[in-house]
């Protein structure tokens, strides 16, 4: 069952080849004796799992249950889940139970989705290899010595492992995008405003979007047709309409234009990526598309300015977290000074700590013109490239397509002694965060690397609210390719 | 040296909107300590802010009651520091582009003497919860009832030079906003809290002197206290040759003194920067005409109604329509006779209410019923003294005036044959007054009339009309001389 898709796994309730619960309960095992390799999951939820799956087989027989109904998935502990541990990674919640769910986790309750449990993460997403987590790292399923990248790199992880059908996931610099890169799925970021942050711890609330962890494109859609809604509770969601993202997906590509940014392929792009991403743009020809060069002037501004940008706004986001009303407290404060300073200090880990302070200092009087100030310039003038790309009286592209990443899943420790090394493995998703549009990552080759034979990705960008258009051009993709069907060793 | 006092006030005015600013839950006051924090006022991990259209509202209004212009868009900001009655651990707040831009206030200083104190800006904002610090064994509690109460902070112009001034001008905000009903008012309760800044200079120089703020004062009497206090520390200080520090104070209204809280150099960098949770707030011309259409009467248009319909002095509208409580109670009161409801309003109506620490909504007396009194004294029902009974009566829940008189037995006699039978019964037994009213000058005669009168009074125990007592004695002692 493990190796079915969303889609099939839908039609196999309906067609009564299992119940929610023998697929349930078929998860719940896999978690439970295989989990160990990968640690991708901080909470197991398995009586509410079985709980909820038998009322979804309630529903199911009933008939006329939504899509998802029965289906189990994984949600990353960003979301809030009432009465369920959430920890965001951090040793600071450790111990959080909140009383409310997150409008994501709400939305596929009432699908009757059934929640197999909290995935680990990147303390408070930040980190691109998992190595942050409070929690332990994450291991890649396709080299478990290896990174499965983050923050997402438990969502990605059980996906991966066939631990859980889908995931959710958050992307505030390509947290979904680069994980799933370097673990072989399709993930998706869609439009900022499109999917509630309602019940999403925030790291910078400007940038944060959730969307799905899948194996498919198709995946991808069904489970965006959940996540996605107007939420009143977030001033930032967009009010627009929510169509059936899986409507478009047989669409053809005839007449597709297609935009690849020269920038996306300079120096630092492991060359067999490349290869992978160009060889996927011989596959769009044939699939109908155009290709056009295109320029997208100011990307190498988008690493120092998100890195301005993101920290100030988790500075502010992350003061919340002061050992009075919830979350870890010090031992014996001697005074209100001690409290906040030690409860902070161990709470917190040194990634968080280290972007506190960078975004405190950003917005500190006398620095605030040049740093703060200065980055929303830049995020301007990122966002004006990518209107340009697609303003059909300037280049006029449908689609940005690029690699996800300049490398495949590297080896734990590689990168973690140097903080600008790590940022840099964003190099490619973080202009589409500051400029809120849609993107996704699909698996384009495995490539030969030290750490063996490992999956890369690529990248597609889309308009604003364009996220149909987007699955449309991934599904193609993976109806002339099988790059998304190969499975970690040992996983089949 | 003859030094001037430059005056600056910053006031934190609560809105009196239902639920706060940011959140679905409560702004009553009073409640069970962080009985009325929801979610959101915790700041519990993952909720977001939501702006209290209401709220944004009653800005608007407050803007177009000062006169002042109003920001088509406006931006909350987050101001960074840490404090445990501070939730988020920052303050939603507006900086740089605040909903209300540069307005003013006239205030009438008596004498026909006026002044324009001008407005900086005045901008929404959340309020903190409460820390407190007493009955908790060297620890402090935490009450987040008030965390995110909407409040517009007005800042005004360092235009006043004395604390008559300033005090007028806390006076006549409060009668604005209470006015145009966006806030309660209620200062005990903390709805207003004024923060003052203050410095002197050498009369005639035009650079302004190092200032001080004394901060959170809530009433207008220890607003005056605390500025005449700061105004001759100040002076001393200079006058000794010192220099004043720039720093925040606070003033202890029960010893009467105060003291500093923090200096400039420990300020707080506060690291402003625009909330990302919400966007900037846009209106158009329709909305800000359509807040004009539902504003009420302003304090100063109340004013010059009273004058002209209720030919009121000048001085008497000011007062009456100072607060539209106030204004309500006497125009209620005012239907038969305005000048008669605006004296026993000033008067008696508000020397209870201090003797009963009330605000005039509270009075038991209500405008109606005291108008219903005043019309039973034009109709002679009752005399002046005895509306003072009735009055009692009334404000001891006796019921209305009519009750009243009947209860007590007030009824005013002013029946002709009644009253002539106790004047002549009261002449037969006071043969000897009678003798000598006679034999007294007639010049002077008059003088004697009073002690009838008292006899007659007590004869009739208070109930016979005087005026027509004093006739009919005068027409029978003549009839005898």
């Amino acid at each position: 069952m493990h190796n079915k898709t969303i889609a099939e796994l839908i039609q196999g309730l309906r067609n009564k080849e299992f119940t929610s619960r023998e697929l349930t309960q078929h998860y719940l095992d896999r978690i439970e004796r295989l989990d160990s390799n990968y640690n991708s999951f901080i909470t197991v939820t398995k009586d509410s799992a079985l709980a909820q799956a038998d009322a979804a087989d309630q529903r199911l027989a009933a008939g006329e249950a939504p899509d998802l109904c029965g289906i189990p998935i994984a949600h990353k502990d960003i979301f809030c889940t009432d009465g369920v541990r959430t920890s965001c990674g951090s040793k600071m919640l450790e111990n959080f139970v909140p009383p409310y769910n997150a409008t994501v986790v709400e939305n596929y309750l009432a699908q009757g989705a059934v929640m197999l449990g909290k995935t680990n993460m990147d303390e408070f997403a930040m980190g691109s290899s998992n190595e942050t987590s409070y929690f332990g790292a994450v291991k890649n399923p396709w080299n478990t010595d290896c990174v499965p990248g983050g923050s997402s790199g438990g969502s990605a992880a059980c996906v991966a492992a066939q631990l859980a059908p889908a995931a959710t996931a958050t992307d505030t610099g390509g947290s979904i995008r680069q994980p799933a890169a370097l673990c072989g799925l399709t993930g998706l970021k869609p439009t900022y405003g499109r999917v509630s942050r309602w019940g999403m711890i925030a790291f910078a609330s400007s940038l944060d979007q959730a969307g799905p962890m899948t194996r498919t494109a198709e995946d991808a859609a069904i489970m965006l047709n959940a996540m996605a809604s107007f939420d009143s509770k977030d001033s930032t969601c967009i009010e627009h309409d929510v169509p059936d993202y899986t409507a478009e997906l047989n669409n053809s590509l005839d007449g597709l234009t297609i935009g690849v940014p020269a920038e996306y392929f300079g120096e630092g792009l492991n060359p067999a990526i490349a290869t992978a991403v160009n060889a996927a743009i011989e596959t769009y020809k044939k699939l109908g598309a155009t290709i056009k060069e295109i320029t997208l002037p100011h990307t190498d501004l988008s690493v120092p300015a998100y890195y301005v940008i993101a920290p100030a706004e988790c500075s502010a986001n992350l003061s919340r977290f002061d050992g009075v009303r919830y979350g870890h407290r010090c031992e014996d404060p001697k005074d209100l000074n001690d409290l906040y300073c030690r409860s902070r200090a161990e709470g917190f880990g040194d990634e968080v700590k280290r972007r506190i302070l960078v975004g405190a200092y950003a917005l500190s009087s006398g620095y605030y013109d040049a740093y703060y100030s200065k980055a929303q310039k830049v995020r301007r003038l990122i966002k004006q490239d990518f209107v340009d790309a697609f303003d059909p009286a300037k280049a006029g592209v449908d689609i940005i397509l690029g690699p996800t990443t300049p490398d495949p899943a590297f080896a734990f420790g590689a990168k973690s002694a140097d903080p600008v090394a790590m940022y840099l493995e964003d190099i490619y998703t973080i202009a589409t965060n500051l400029a809120g549009l849609p993107a996704m990552s699909l698996p384009c080759g495995l490539i030969e690397s030290e750490n063996g034979e490992l999956p890369v990705g690529l990248q597609l960008i889309g308009n604003y609210f364009d996220e149909a258009r987007l699955l449309n051009v991934a599904h193609q993709f993976q109806q002339v390719t099988d790059f998304h069907q190969h499975t970690p060793p040992g996983i089949a | 040296m003859e030094w001037e006092t430059v005056i600056g006030l910053e006031v934190h005015v609560q809105l009196n909107t239902a639920t706060k600013i940011f959140s679905g839950a409560s702004t009553a006051f009073g409640a069970e300590p962080n009985t009325q924090a929801c979610a959101i006022d915790l700041a519990m991990p993952g909720t977001l802010p939501v702006v209290n259209a209401e709220a944004y509202r009653k800005a608007v209004m407050f803007g177009l009651a000062i006169d002042a212009g109003i920001a088509k868009r406006s931006v909350f900001d987050r101001k960074n520091y840490f404090y445990p009655d501070l939730p988020k651990g920052y303050q939603t707040t507006q900086l740089d582009i605040p909903i209300v831009g540069p307005g003013h206030i006239d205030l009438q200083l008596g004498e026909g003497k006026t002044k324009r104190v001008r407005i900086h800006h005045a901008h929404l904002e959340e309020d903190a919860g409460k820390s407190l610090h007493e009955d908790f064994h060297g620890m402090s509690g935490i009450d987040l009832n008030r965390a995110g109460t909407p409040l517009i902070e007005v800042v005004s112009e360092p235009d006043m030079n004395n604390s008559v001034e300033a005090v007028a001008f806390a006076k006549q905000l409060h009668s604005i906003v209470t006015s145009i009903g966006i806030c309660d008012g209620k200062m005990a309760q903390g709805s207003m809290r004024f923060d003052v800044n203050i410095s002197v200079r050498p009369k005639g120089q035009e650079e302004l002197g190092t200032r001080t703020e004394t901060k959170n004062l809530n009433s207008f009497k220890f607003m005056e206290e605390a500025i005449a206090l700061e105004v001759e520390r100040q002076i001393d200080i200079l006058e000794d040759g010192g220099s004043i520090a720039q720093e925040t104070r606070l003033y202890n209204s029960d010893a009467k003194t105060s003291k500093s809280m923090r200096s400039k150099e420990e300020a707080n960098d506060y690291r402003y920067f625009p909330c990302p949770d919400l966007l900037p707030v846009e209106i158009d011309d329709d909305f800000i005409e359509a807040v004009r259409k539902q504003l009420p009467e302003l304090p100063a248009e109340r004013q010059a109604r009273f004058v002209d319909t209720y030919k009121l002095s000048e001085y008497d509208a000011s007062l009456l329509s100072a607060s539209a409580d106030l204004a309500h109670f006497f125009e209620a009161a005012a239907s038969s006779d305005a000048k008669l409801a605006a004296n026993w309003v000033m008067g008696e109506v508000s020397a209870r209410l201090n003797a009963d620490d009330k605000a005039i909504a509270e009075s038991p007396v209500t405008g109606d019923m005291l108008g219903d009194m005043i019309a039973r004294l034009k109709d002679n029902t009752i005399s002046s003294k005895q509306a003072k009974q009735v009055f009692e009566g009334m404000w001891k829940g006796e019921g209305n005036a009519d009750a009243v008189i009947e209860k007590r037995g007030l009824k005013q006699v002013s029946d002709t044959g009644a009253l002539e039978g106790m004047v002549d019964a009261v002449l037969a037994a006071n043969a000897a007054m009678v003798e000598d009213y006679k034999n007294t000058d007639e010049s002077k005669r008059k003088k004697k009339l009073g002690g009838f009168m008292g006899q007659i009074m007590k004869a009739s125990k208070g109930q016979a009309n005087p005026q027509m007592i004093n006739q009919i004695l005068m027409k029978k002692l003549n009839e005898l001389v």
